[in-house]
């Protein structure tokens, strides 16, 4: 459900209320916007863009992602899966002699043991990636947001939620206002 | 040069302007009219007329693919042309061939997005999924080759009841872990591309059930700049995993060949030359899908004539590369003084194949070669039929191959001459239906051109006031007040 731009009324009830959307044109404008809300201390406020909008994780303060350490470390489970599998199944468990081949042998093995190093880290790159942004979420307060509907195709938002300790409605409203937005909205939960 | 080439309208954006960069979107296009564009194919409230014949063709060629596949097991291999010493036959061919196809997709995904070719971002979708389809297309064939197909599932490590295993000493096992791993990445990677456009047609989705779908198929994306943070992590590090993969799965399909014996087969030349060779038919085979598509949804100005143009390029560069690997062939055949060997190649050139190896030859080598002159590179007609005797050729380089090299080994008294039956024929013909009912589901249902990665490259998208960081293509990074990045 979301409440009319125009309408300043509080819902007065701090959990009915999931936050403030603010929405932009331009990406100069919306990058100004974006340290301007860095540096007044918001905690829980995520900007939406289209596409992956170049020099916003540093405007936004955001931190690189853990995500490489996981896919390497999956790799490597990857590659010790595939060796210890033939090296299990073809050496330990029923070994049989091919033409005079040695019974187990790395060269032999390095085909099996790097393709399931890549399917091993490939598939923790996307399940990672999914795990840490917390999706799949169907169900989300933005998703009934009436600006964020943009979000996917031409604008620029940023989304402060009521959760943050620094926010309060009248006061950050005026904030994204002074940003010079497109729209600011409600949105609540 | 240029200068010779009128630039008739505003969608020729091929000229080679020095002094500014060509822009890889044309006409008066903004964030929306892309998403109009794109979203608008699948928004179509009725399927163009074109779109159902096209499905009604393709789904009944999968009809013959799959009752072929029927005939195949009810029957026995025996109803295929296979027969000593021919042992492979179509069936390896095709499966070489679309796997082969299945390269460019991957190519253009991965390794352009690492070399930082933002040309890509147009065509990357599109060629991700014909990957899918061609790796689809080319499974079937090693699965109905095994013959008993019902105990395929022992080409896979599974305890079973005879306490066996499979011999991880054969190629044609790394085939089964490259092939599958190689399906499994492209349909992660071309699914996970595809998140944030899914969210794009959710977020304009008028019916409910659209909404439904494709708010599932999205995952509950929210365009969120902290999860786009990862999700280009995510996708960097995909594109830096299949990059080396897509050059391993056929330099693993060229080990079925090169680690065995038989003259023509048994060269080390074979996994770089089977991997110019896929890249090349994948082009191809992209142009001849690209072209009537992007006339029949209006995308001339995502999917640009440079786009076309940059293409054709890399189609005269690996075709020349399949060329080098052609005379590298015989000079190494002649070099060795293996007799064997130099028969194998002179046999292939001159023996009861010969047509074969000329239509090989003249389709991969020679046709490409018109790509030297620009009028040919952008001109949609040439381009196309090229494209198509491309991939005529590229599917007789496996013939010549597999079947050359089979039919005439080391001692003549078991030399043969093959010849397939309709059954071949038709199982081939089917998986084109296989192919284009995908390609055209594809089409109709799922965003076609990488909405959010088109937006990314578009001028639009930049900061106007970077000329201070002194970088033409510099995608900005915002400053502080203090001047810090």
């Amino acid at each position: 459900m979301t409440a009319d731009t125009t309408s300043r009324t509080n819902p007065n009830d701090g959990a009915e209320l999931f936050g403030l959307v603010a929405s932009f044109d331009k990406i100069d404008e919306f990058l100004e916007a974006v340290t301007k809300v860095r540096d007044a201390g918001f905690s829980k406020w995520d900007t939406h863009t289209p596409f992956v909008v170049h020099g916003l994780d540093a405007a936004m303060g955001i931190k690189p992602t853990k995500l490489p350490f996981l896919v390497f470390g999956a790799g490597l489970t990857g590659c010790t899966a595939g060796i210890a599998l033939q090296w299990f199944t073809n050496a330990v468990d029923y070994p049989f002699l091919i033409s005079g081949k040695p019974i187990f042998s790395l060269p032999a093995n390095i085909p099996v043991a790097f393709e399931m190093t890549i399917l091993f880290a490939a598939i923790s790159a996307l399940v990672g990636m999914l795990a840490f942004n917390g999706l799949p979420q169907l169900s989300h307060p933005l998703h009934s947001s009436r600006l964020m509907k943009r979000a996917t195709d031409d604008k620029f938002l940023i989304s402060i939620e009521a959760a943050d300790p620094k926010f309060e409605l009248v006061k950050t409203h005026e904030l994204l206002e002074s940003l010079g937005p497109l729209a600011v909205e409600v949105v609540e939960v | 040069m240029s200068a010779s080439i009128p630039v008739s309208n505003h969608l020729d954006n091929t000229t080679d302007d020095p002094t500014r960069r060509a822009p890889l979107i044309v006409g008066d296009n903004d964030f929306h009219s892309v998403t109009e564009a794109v979203c608008g194919i699948v928004e179509m409230p009725k399927t163009p007329p074109a779109w159902w014949i096209a499905f009604f063709i393709s789904v009944s060629l999968t009809g013959v693919l799959f009752a072929m596949i029927t005939y195949l097991i009810t029957t026995g291999v025996g109803v295929w042309g296979l027969q000593t010493p021919v042992a492979w036959g179509w069936a390896i061919v095709n499966f070489v061939f679309w796997v082969g196809i299945g390269h460019a997709g991957t190519l253009i995904s991965a390794i352009l997005f690492l070399l930082r070719q933002r040309w890509r971002t147009s065509i990357n979708r599109f060629a991700e999924g014909m990957t899918i389809f061609a790796v689809c297309c080319a499974g079937i064939f090693p699965g109905i080759h095994v013959g008993r197909v019902w105990v395929a599932y022992w080409l896979a490590p599974l305890p079973n009841q005879m306490s066996m295993w499979p011999n991880f000493r054969s190629p044609l096992l790394w085939d089964v872990f490259a092939v599958g791993t190689y399906a499994t990445v492209s349909l992660l990677f071309w699914y996970m591309g595809m998140i944030p456009d899914l969210a794009s047609i959710r977020d304009r989705a008028k019916s409910k059930i659209r909404w439904f779908i494709y708010g599932i198929l999205s995952l509950g994306w929210r365009s969120s700049n902290r999860h786009w943070h990862r999700f280009e992590m995510a996708y960097l590090l995909l594109a830096a995993l299949a990059t080396p993969l897509v050059l391993s799965v056929h330099s693993v399909v060229s080990f079925d060949f090169a680690v065995s014996i038989i003259p023509g087969w048994h060269t080390t030349i074979f996994p770089p030359y089977f991997v110019a060779g896929a890249i090349f038919s994948g082009f191809a085979m992209v142009v001849t899908l690209v072209i009537p598509t992007r006339k029949f949804f209006h995308l001339e100005e995502i999917i640009t004539l440079r786009h076309l143009e940059s293409m054709s390029k890399i189609m005269l560069a690996t075709g020349m590369m399949v060329g080098l690997a052609y005379s590298t062939e015989f000079f190494i055949a002649w070099y060795s003084g293996n007799a064997y060997e130099s028969f194998a190649f002179l046999n292939r050139a001159f023996g009861p194949y010969a047509w074969a190896y000329w239509i090989m030859v003249s389709c991969n080598v020679l046709v490409p070669q018109i790509f030297w002159v620009k009028k040919f590179r952008t001109n949609l007609v040439v381009l196309w039929v090229a494209s198509i005797l491309i991939n005529v050729g590229m599917w007789f380089e496996r013939f010549v191959i597999v079947v050359s090299s089979l039919s005439r080994d080391f001692l003549p008294s078991s030399w043969g001459y093959y010849t397939p039956s309709i059954v071949d024929v038709m199982t081939f013909v089917g998986s084109f239906g296989l192919f284009m009912t995908l390609f055209l589901l594809f089409v109709r249902f799922l965003p076609i051109v990488g909405m959010a990665e088109v937006k990314g490259v578009m001028p639009q998208a930049h900061l106007k006031d970077v000329a201070a960081l002194g970088h033409g293509d510099y995608h900005g990074d915002i400053l502080t007040e203090k001047g810090e990045v």
